[in-house]
């Protein structure tokens, strides 16, 4: 994101941060700070040191507060990343069902290694911890969808499929609203 | 034909939506406590059900719910702890996806036993598909009457949202499930106070599994003693069971308690046997904290009864011989899998989710996962097998949260029941670059003289 670039959510978002905040007590507006984030990052596409500190101006708190929160929860980039993360689990009952070759073969495909992003700047490759669809192994998150029974040819497809339409690489917008 | 009681609709086209759910018998039990109970009827009839928690500690919840403190006029809060994160655990999801209003009346029975006004339920972030499926059917709750002002003209208001994580398996640890929903780092709080006197900010607060909470509409609709039928012994009820691994038919079942592991894994109604007609090598039961039993104990105790899928048979012979029930988290391994690298894996895992408050969990799970990682790649000694031994006893009970009881279990066990295994990997440190160890000898005969 360009530094001079505006930061400031639209209307529609500004609404669903009120209704966030609405859903605690007086006074315990910090409480929606997670879910706050996760608008941000839906929206900017990272946390930039921007970002929290207008984040931390909507919920009247200290940008160390965010800051803080940022930096603890693995799900926060406070790191510019690429459209669309590719995040694929590799804890136990995934790697017995065969997660490092899933991992190896999106790193051949797309010439970069765990935790880069691609030249173009659509993928970036992460591993994960425990993704709960141990039961479907092995899987990969990208967005807020579960790619489950991955095999190389699922892979092939997902992968064209987010090239040809880079969604959003974010969690957080409500739909529903 | 074992029953069913929180799955027996999962199967009806529609279910997650409010009309469909209603149409099958939705709600009749919130119906039932507000018009007809009182709040400590609604306490009583689960006290009477023996449900214990459903999340992975097995502590009785009607017991837990009688220790909030109810302060005149101090607010107290229900949480719905829906962070499911154990590695081998994904049944809150599958509720929640498949039947969220399950869910949403089994908050509205709790909440109204335990006298709270405003309820939350805290899912992990990366289920953020979920919470929309059960934010619709909170919205749809509200639209009909279940939620907000004055319930079905009772007098009884509440209400219920539903609030994402980020990314921390530390947060459904109860207190750092409140610190996170208070919007701040997830490190877990020194108790006491416990929850139950001060929680979330600092009001009494009762933090209950997604499972445990549905499980109470069933104990509402059919009573505490009906319930209290089903199982074996104080493991009442059933239980959902998240099953992974080298099976053919893994996925989320729902299990009478006492059910014979043998039956579970072998019989075509629940995993379907082996996949590829390997044998099993070992399993880790519930949640990849709790300890992992070899192939020989897996079936049988050490004293050669059948092992049954409950509380207490599955911790038969502690830690020497038996494991946990924990959250139901099943994970079989066969023949071709590596005990040293899972356990790496594994420790790799609480290494990376520790908080980094309490040194002997930052440090030592850290050190585990480099001296497991040494092994595996056959760079190790026997004396880093000593040493890993070492650690991990070094970590269990000094720590803030369970956490480091979580990481230590698992790599006790694999030592204690696979050292035969660690130590090949020094000894043959090629040979176990190319091929795996199989089973480990049958100690059985050992553990009947000790």
């Amino acid at each position: 994101m360009e530094n001079n670039q505006r930061i400031e959510l639209p209307q529609h978002l500004l609404d669903e941060v009120q209704r966030v905040i609405s859903l605690f007590p007086e006074g315990k507006q910090k409480s929606a700070l997670l879910r706050v984030l996760h608008i941000a990052q839906a929206h900017f596409g990272w946390l930039s040191v921007d970002v929290m500190d207008y984040v931390a101006r909507l919920l009247h708190i200290q940008p160390i507060e965010v800051y803080e929160v940022a930096t603890f929860y693995s799900m926060y980039d406070t790191q510019q990343v690429g459209k669309v993360k590719l995040e694929v689990c590799r804890t136990g009952p995934c790697m017995i069902e065969g997660a490092e070759n899933i991992v190896n073969y999106i790193e051949k495909k797309l010439g970069i290694k765990d935790g880069e992003t691609t030249a173009d700047g659509i993928f970036t490759l992460k591993t994960v911890e425990c993704l709960g669809a141990c039961g479907y192994a092995p899987m990969l998150q990208a967005g807020e969808k579960f790619h489950e029974h991955l095999t190389e040819e699922k892979v092939d497809a997902l992968i064209e499929a987010y090239r040809s339409n880079p969604v959003a690489n974010y969690m957080g917008e409500n739909q529903n609203g | 034909m074992a029953r069913k009681l929180l799955l027996n609709n999962v199967h009806i086209e529609g279910i997650h939506n409010y009309d469909v759910y209603r149409k099958n018998g939705g709600y009749a039990a919130v119906e039932k406590a507000l018009k007809t109970m009182s709040p400590e009827d609604v306490v009583e009839e689960v006290k009477k059900s023996g449900l214990r928690g459903r999340g992975g500690a097995g502590f009785p919840t009607g017991m837990k719910w009688s220790f909030l403190a109810k302060p005149e006029g101090v607010p107290r809060h229900l949480l719905c702890n829906a962070d499911e994160s154990e590695p081998g655990t994904f049944k809150d999801r599958y509720l929640m996806e498949k039947i969220p209003h399950l869910l949403i009346e089994g908050m509205i029975l709790s909440s109204f036993a335990l006298g709270a006004n405003q309820s939350y339920i805290y899912i992990r972030g990366e289920y953020m598909f979920v919470l929309r499926i059960v934010e619709k059917a909170i919205a749809e709750a509200y639209a009909n009457g279940w939620l907000g002002k004055n319930i079905l003209g009772t007098g009884y208001d509440l209400d219920l949202s539903i609030m994402p994580g980020a990314g921390a398996y530390i947060c459904g640890e109860e207190t750092a499930l409140i610190e996170s929903l208070e919007g701040k780092r997830g490190n877990p709080r020194m108790k006491p106070p416990f929850p139950a006197i001060q929680g979330l900010w600092q009001r009494p607060t009762v933090v209950n599994n997604v499972e445990t909470i549905t499980a109470v509409v069933p104990i509402v609709n059919e009573g505490g003693d009906e319930y209290a039928k089903i199982g074996i012994g104080r493991s009442t009820g059933t239980k959902l069971i998240s099953a992974s691994g080298n099976v053919n038919k893994p996925g989320v079942y729902e299990i009478e308690l006492g059910l014979s592991v043998e039956e579970f894994i072998y019989s075509d109604q629940y995993l379907g046997g082996m996949k590829n007609g390997k044998r099993l090598k070992a399993c880790v039961p519930g949640g990849s904290s709790v300890p992992i039993l070899p192939h020989y104990l897996v079936c049988k105790t050490a004293n050669g009864e059948d092992r049954l899928m409950s509380y207490e048979s599955l911790a038969d012979g502690g830690f020497q011989t038996g494991s946990m029930l924990g959250s139901g988290g099943f994970i079989v391994f066969d023949e071709d899998q590596c005990i040293v690298r899972n356990t790496w894996n594994f420790a790799r895992f609480y290494h990376h989710e520790s908080c980094g408050q309490c040194s002997p969990c930052r440090e030592g799970t850290g050190w585990m996962e480099k001296v497991l990682h040494r092994l595996e790649e056959g760079h190790g000694t026997i004396a880093d097998i000593d040493l890993l031994w070492d650690i991990q006893r070094k970590i269990e009970g000094n720590t803030i949260c369970p956490l480091g009881d979580a990481a230590a279990w698992p790599v006790a066990a694999a030592i204690r029941h696979f050292r035969e295994e660690f130590e090949w990997h020094v000894n043959q440190p090629k040979e176990s670059q190319i091929r795996n160890y199989g089973l480990v000898a049958d100690k059985s005969f050992q553990t009947e003289n000790a």
